[in-house]
């Protein structure tokens, strides 16, 4: 593919807002790879760390909310803490995440969303992470009912999951803080 | 010792031997916890968010809860949540505009009262402590142990406060003060699939067996974790990992705090050690600790 790096490419909208959110500078990159080589799931990414690093700075929009990698990133933040020139892949990458969100763009990969989707649901509805209510709701979201179901009622044997809730009225100020931050952002 | 203590969701959940076994610990020492008052959701679940506000208004909830109970050390035993609370603490003083929205948003001022910490730093202190030891009637006997600190509560450093987060020393300490022998290995924050634990689960096999297998080629009988994913990701998924790669690990993963339960001398019954996939007792037994 041909790019044509020119002004309107390094200040587009996108890298804009990426990087502003991110509050972190691309340029810096000298593209050493060293964030790739300790990413521990590089292995299941369609472009290493490094690579989308480049396509931020290369204003690749597609590329970059189309990909695996800011899915599968499993936030250890090895990269950024390695990175030796201080360049905020993490938050790059969360940024890229939520632009791809509020752009609607589906997720490349859908389980993973669903799992994030299942957890803030929980919350919203119980102020905390209720992890059976989490389950029930992901089994939906992937229609895969039957996965780990042997390990789930080990689980419950061994007392691990508990059945009711803690806290309702907690998910009453948690709704309440995430109407006031869409009423002042239009989304959240 | 009074700490305020926020225990996390799956600390009242899934990994209730961590908070039943840190909760004793912490009595047997004489450290009181007052679990803080209406505590919700730290803001990890905010990875789905559109917007960056969700992410600092959830924990930065959390911290001005605190305040308001008087402030001082907060004791935080998930590590993702407390990187939650130090990060947004964090970006609080860089960011004064980002302050002021969520004071706006919140419904209330936040003077930064506050320290998160995680209970391991004041525990490693504490049990090292010439008067604290008395307490410790029981030796691990030499056991050999892994000290796991998995990704979250050394990094980033600069935001944690460690210095030596890529070979954490914290919980090796520990484990040499309760009569045990840490070993040198390589996988210490190696990150274990974390939330892929439900839906990627071949990413958590596959990363689980790497570090439990060097792990136990470097010698070690035991893993000790500070972090209930970690505990969960490489304890729940043995029997898979040892058909799917046809490697045999009998390590069992256990927390901090129940060896530091086991040295006071706790009742083991009361550690919550049948709860874990692999029973962590033979070898306890076999070392004479048991
Ligand atoms: S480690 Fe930093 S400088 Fe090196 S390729 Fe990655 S982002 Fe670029
Ligand atoms: S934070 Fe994400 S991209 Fe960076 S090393 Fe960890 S998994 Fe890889």
């Amino acid at each position: 593919m041909e790019i044509q790096l020119s002004r309107d490419v390094i200040e587009s909208p996108f890298v804009n807002e990426v990087l502003g959110e991110a509050k972190s500078l691309v340029n810096n990159c000298y593209q050493c790879r060293k964030c790739a080589a300790g990413c521990p799931v590089a292995y299941e990414m369609d472009y290493t760390p490094a690579e989308i690093m480049h396509a931020v700075r290369l204003g690749q929009k597609d590329l970059v909310l189309g990909s695996k990698t800011i899915w599968i990133c499993a936030a250890c933040k090895t990269c950024s803490t390695r990175c030796p020139q201080d360049v905020e892949i993490v938050k790059i990458m969360d940024a890229a995440r939520r632009v791809a969100l509020r752009e609607g763009i589906k997720p490349k990969v859908p389980e993973a969303a669903a799992f994030y989707r299942s957890a803030l649901f929980t919350v919203k509805n119980f102020g905390r992470l209720y992890e059976i209510g989490l389950i029930g709701r992901l089994k939906l979201a992937t229609r895969d009912f039957f996965k780990d179901i042997g390990l789930g009622l080990t689980m419950f044997r061994k007392g691990k999951l508990s059945l009711l809730p803690s806290g309702w009225r907690r998910g009453f100020r948690v709704r309440t803080i995430l109407n006031r931050i869409k009423n002042e952002e239009g989304a959240i | 010792m009074r700490y305020h203590y926020y225990p996390g969701c799956s600390l009242h959940g899934t990994a209730k031997e961590y908070d039943d076994s840190l909760r004793s610990v912490c009595k047997a020492l004489g450290v009181e916890l007052a679990e803080v008052e209406g505590w919700i959701c730290c803001g990890t679940s905010s990875r789905i968010s559109m917007s960056p506000t969700v992410g600092a208004a959830l924990p930065l909830e959390n911290l001005m809860l605190v305040e308001q109970a008087g402030g001082g050390d907060v004791l935080v035993p998930c590590p993702a949540c407390l990187n939650r609370f130090k990060s947004v603490q964090h970006d609080l003083e860089e960011d004064s505009a980002l302050k002021e929205k969520l004071e706006r948003t919140l419904g209330r001022a936040y003077e930064g009262r506050v320290e998160a910490r995680h209970p391991l730093d004041v525990l490693v202190d504490l049990v090292g402590s010439d008067e604290m030891r008395p307490k410790l009637v029981r030796s691990l006997n030499g056991l050999r142990v892994a000290s796991y600190y998995g990704c979250v509560l050394v990094r980033p450093p600069e935001t944690m406060g460690y210095d030596d987060y890529e070979y954490p020393m914290v919980m090796d300490r520990l484990v040499r003060t309760l009569g045990g022998e840490p070993i040198d290995w390589s996988y210490k924050t190696e990150c274990c699939g974390a939330n892929f634990a439900l839906t990627r689960t071949d990413i958590v096999r596959k990363l689980s067996c790497d570090i439990m297998v060097n792990a136990r080629d470097e010698g070690a009988e035991i893993i000790c974790t500070c972090c209930q994913m970690c505990q969960a990701n490489l304890d729940t998924r043995k029997r898979e990992i040892e058909q799917e790669f046809g490697v045999e690990l009998d390590l069992p993963i256990v927390y901090y705090s129940q060896l530091i339960g086991l040295a006071v001398g706790l009742d083991p019954g009361t550690l919550g050690f049948e709860r874990h996939f692999v029973d962590p007792r033979p070898v306890l037994r076999e070392k004479g600790i048991l």
